[in-house]
C-alpha cells in the first residue's frame, strides 16, 4: 500500500488513475487492430506464437528490469551481458561435450552455467553500485562495453556456434513445448505473473517502491536500502540467464551483434509498460504489454508494404511516444 | 637496439635508404563482425608468411573501431615506425580521405583496399570486392535456375551503399526475367533480425520459391525459421560472402543451399601480397583491382573452403 500512496500524492484521482493504467492497453488493441485489418495471417496461430516467443527474450528480461527501475536505477549492460553469458555457455557447453559426449548433462550443465553467470554479473553491477556508489548509469555503461569486448574476443571477432549434436538436442526448449505452446512463451508467462506478484504483495516489491520513491525516507523507515538494491541487480542477472538458457537454442550461435540494444528495447518496454523511469512505481504486467507493443510494430511492418523500410525506425518511435503520451494526458496535469 | 634503428630512420625523414628494411604498415577494421573477422584471420596469416619468405619486409598491423582512431594509428605509423607503404581498408571514406592524402604525399605508398577514398587519384593501387557483380551474379543464377513466374522475397543488409549497390545489381540481373520479387526488408547482416523477418514472410507468403538472404549470416536466420515453419524444401536459400559453414553445405549437395556468391574477406591479402611486389620493384603493379563476385557451386566449393577460418 506505500507504493500506491507515494506514487499518487492525491488519494482522490481514482477515475483518473483508471485512464491512466488502460492507456498501455489502448495502445496495444489498436496495434492488433490495424494488423487484422492489413493482413489476414496476422492472427494465425504460427504468427501470434512467432510473435510471443520472439518477444520472450526482451520480456524475460524487462521484467527484471521494472525492479531495477522501480528502486530507482538503471541497467544498460543486459544485452552485452546476454551476449557474453550466450557466448561463454556456447563454448564451455563444446568444451565438455568433448569429453562428456552430447548428452542432457552437457546441456544442464549449460544451463546452470548461464544462470550463474548471469547471477554473477548481475552481482558484480549490483555491488559495485551499492557499495563503491558508483552512478548506475556510467557502471552498467561500463560493463555494457566490457561484455561486448569479451564476446567479440571470445569468438575471434566471427560467431560461436554449437556443436552440431549439442544442438539438435537442445533445440526443443525453443522449438518445442506443450499443448502447442511453446517453452519460450510458458517461460515468459510464468515469469510475469510471478514477477507481477512479487511487485504487488510482497514486502520486496513494496520496498523497490519506497527506495525508487524517496532513498532516505526508505532508510528512515528500517528498510535494507543497499540490500533491496543489490537484489534488484542480482534478479536482473539471474534473469538474463534465463533468456539467454531460451535464446541459444534457437540459432546454436552467438557473436558480437548478439542481444544489440536489447538493453534500450527493454528499458522501452518498462516506460511504456507505465513504470517511472525516475522510480518509485512500477508494474510488471504493463511491462508484458510493452514488449508485446514493441514487437507488434516490428511484426506488422515486415508484414506490409506499408511503408519504405527506410522509415521503420520512425514508426517505432511514433508508436513508442504515443503509447507513452496516452498515459499522461489523463494524468495528473490535466 | 631495434628502438635505436627505428629512430634513426626517422630522423632520416621520408625518404628512406633503399638499403634500409622496407616496412609496410595495415590498418583495417577490427573484428567486430564475422566478414571483419575474417579478414584479421587472412591479414595476420599472409603477414605472417611474408615475413619469413622475405626478412627484408617489416609489417606494422593495427586495428581498429572507429574512423578517428584509424586516423591516429595511420599517423603513427607515419610518425613513428617511418613506413614505406601503407595498405588500408578506410573505416569510413569521407573522414579517412585527408590523412591518406597527407601520407601519400609524404612519399609513402598507398594500398586503398575496398571502401574507396572520397577523391580519385590519391592511391597507389585500389583492391576491391564488386558489390555491383555480387548482386548481379546471385541475380543471374536465380534468373537461369528458378522456373518461370517463380516467386521470390530478398533480405537486405543495413541500410548503405554497400546494400544499394548489390540490389541494384540483383534487380538489373532479374530484369526480363518473369521471376517475382514479392518483398524486399532490411535483414540488417543479422542472424536474429532475419530469423524474424523470415518467420513474418513465411507467415505473409503461402507460397516462396526461392530467398536471396545477401549475407550467409542472414541465410543462417532465414534457414532456421524455414525450418521451424516444416517448409524446408519448398524453397531454396542463396547466401553470399562464402562462410565456411554455406560452403560445406554446397560442397555436400544440400538442396536447400545449392550456391553461394564470394564477397572474398581474402582480398586483403591480395592487397598486402601486391603492395610488397610494388614497393621492392619486383613488379608493376599500380592501377585498380576489382574482384569478381564468384560464384560457389558444388563442384568448385572445396577451393573456397578454410577450416580454420574464423568465417
Amino acid at each position: 500500500m506505500s507504493a500506491a500512496s507515494i506514487s499518487n500524492t492525491g488519494a482522490t484521482r481514482a477515475r483518473k488513475i483508471d485512464l491512466r493504467v488502460i492507456g498501455p492497453l489502448v495502445a496495444l488493441a489498436v496495434l492488433i487492430l490495424i494488423g487484422v485489418l492489413l493482413n489476414p495471417n496476422f492472427l494465425s496461430y504460427a504468427n501470434v506464437t512467432n510473435v510471443l516467443a520472439r518477444s520472450a527474450f526482451i520480456g524475460i528480461i524487462a521484467i527484471g528490469m521494472t525492479f531495477v527501475i522501480t528502486a530507482g536505477g538503471l541497467d544498460l549492460s543486459v544485452g552485452s551481458m546476454a551476449a557474453f553469458v550466450a557466448g561463454l555457455m556456447i563454448m564451455v557447453m563444446n568444451l565438455l561435450s568433448a569429453s562428456m559426449g552430447d548428452s542432457i548433462g552437457v546441456i544442464l550443465l549449460g544451463i546452470a552455467l548461464a544462470l550463474g553467470a548471469g547471477l554473477a554479473a548481475g552481482f558484480i553491477n549490483g555491488i559495485m553500485i551499492t557499495r563503491a556508489g558508483i552512478e548506475a548509469f556510467i557502471l552498467t555503461l561500463g560493463t555494457m562495453g566490457i561484455y561486448r569486448s569479451l564476446i567479440t574476443w571470445l569468438a575471434d571477432g566471427g560467431t560461436l556456434s554449437l556443436g552440431t549434436g549439442l544442438s539438435e538436442m537442445y533445440r526443443p526448449v525453443y522449438y518445442g513445448g506443450i499443448f502447442g505452446i511453446s517453452w519460450p512463451i510458458i517461460v515468459f508467462a510464468a515469469l510475469a505473473i510471478i514477477g507481477e506478484i512479487v511487485m504487488r504483495h510482497t514486502a520486496f516489491g513494496r520496498h523497490c517502491a519506497a527506495i525508487g520513491s524517496n532513498e532516505k525516507v526508505a532508510r528512515y523507515s528500517s528498510v535494507h536500502v543497499q540490500r533491496v538494491k543489490l537484489a534488484t541487480y542480482v534478479l536482473l542477472g539471474l534473469l538474463v540467464g534465463v533468456a539467454v538458457v531460451m535464446y541459444v537454442p534457437r540459432l546454436g550461435s552467438a557473436s558480437a551483434t548478439t542481444g544489440l540494444l536489447w538493453e534500450l528495447e527493454a528499458i522501452a518496454a518498462v516506460i511504456i509498460g507505465g513504470t517511472l523511469l525516475k522510480g518509485g512505481f512500477g508494474r510488471v504486467w504493463g511491462t508484458v504489454v510493452g514488449v508485446l507493443i514493441l514487437s507488434l510494430i516490428g511484426n506488422l511492418l515486415n508484414l506490409t508494404d506499408f511503408v519504405s523500410p527506410y522509415l521503420n525506425g520512425a514508426i517505432q518511435g511514433v508508436v513508442i511516444i504515443l503509447a507513452v503520451v496516452l498515459q499522461r494526458n489523463t494524468g495528473p496535469a490535466r | 637496439m631495434k628502438k635505436t634503428l627505428i629512430a634513426a630512420t626517422a630522423l632520416t625523414g621520408i625518404f628512406a635508404s633503399p638499403l634500409m628494411a622496407e616496412t609496410i604498415g595495415v590498418s583495417i577494421p577490427a573484428a567486430t563482425h564475422g566478414w571483419a573477422g575474417a579478414l584479421n584471420f587472412h591479414a595476420e596469416r599472409t603477414i605472417e608468411r611474408l615475413e619469413e619468405a622475405n626478412p627484408d619486409l617489416d609489417f606494422v598491423l593495427t586495428t581498429t573501431s572507429s574512423p578517428s582512431q584509424q586516423v591516429s594509428d595511420i599517423e603513427d605509423m607515419v610518425a613513428t615506425r617511418n613506413i614505406d607503404a601503407l595498405v588500408v581498408l578506410p573505416f569510413e571514406s569521407e573522414p579517412l580521405t585527408a590523412p591518406i592524402q597527407r601520407v601519400s604525399e609524404g612519399g609513402v605508398w598507398v594500398t586503398v583496399v575496398d571502401r574507396g577514398l572520397a577523391q580519385d587519384g590519391i592511391e597507389n593501387l585500389y583492391v576491391a570486392g564488386d558489390n555491383d557483380s555480387f548482386g548481379r551474379t546471385a541475380g543471374t543464377y536465380f534468373a537461369e535456375a528458378l522456373d518461370d513466374g517463380a516467386k521470390i522475397v530478398v533480405m537486405r543488409g543495413i541500410a548503405s551503399e554497400v546494400d544499394n549497390e548489390r540490389v541494384a545489381g540483383f534487380e538489373a540481373a532479374l530484369e526480363g526475367s518473369n521471376i517475382e520479387v514479392l518483398a524486399m526488408d532490411h535483414g540488417n547482416w543479422n542472424r536474429d533480425t532475419a530469423f524474424g523477418l523470415m518467420q513474418d514472410y513465411l507467415s505473409r507468403f503461402p507460397e516462396i520459391d526461392a530467398v536471396w538472404a545477401a549475407d550467409d549470416d542472414m541465410a543462417v536466420g532465414a534457414l532456421a525459421a524455414i525450418d521451424q515453419a516444416g517448409r524446408t524444401g519448398e524453397m531454396i536459400v542463396v547466401g553470399g560472402a562464402g562462410m565456411k559453414e554455406m560452403v560445406a553445405r554446397i560442397r555436400d549437395n544440400d538442396a536447400t543451399v545449392p550456391v553461394n556468391v564470394t564477397y572474398p574477406p581474402a582480398m586483403i591479402s591480395t592487397a598486402i601480397e601486391m603492395t610488397a611486389l610494388g614497393i621492392t620493384g619486383a613488379a608493376p603493379v599500380s592501377g585498380d583491382l576489382i574482384l569478381a563476385s564468384e560464384l560457389i557451386t558444388p563442384e568448385n566449393a572445396e577451393n573456397f573452403y578454410f577450416e580454420d577460418s574464423p568465417y
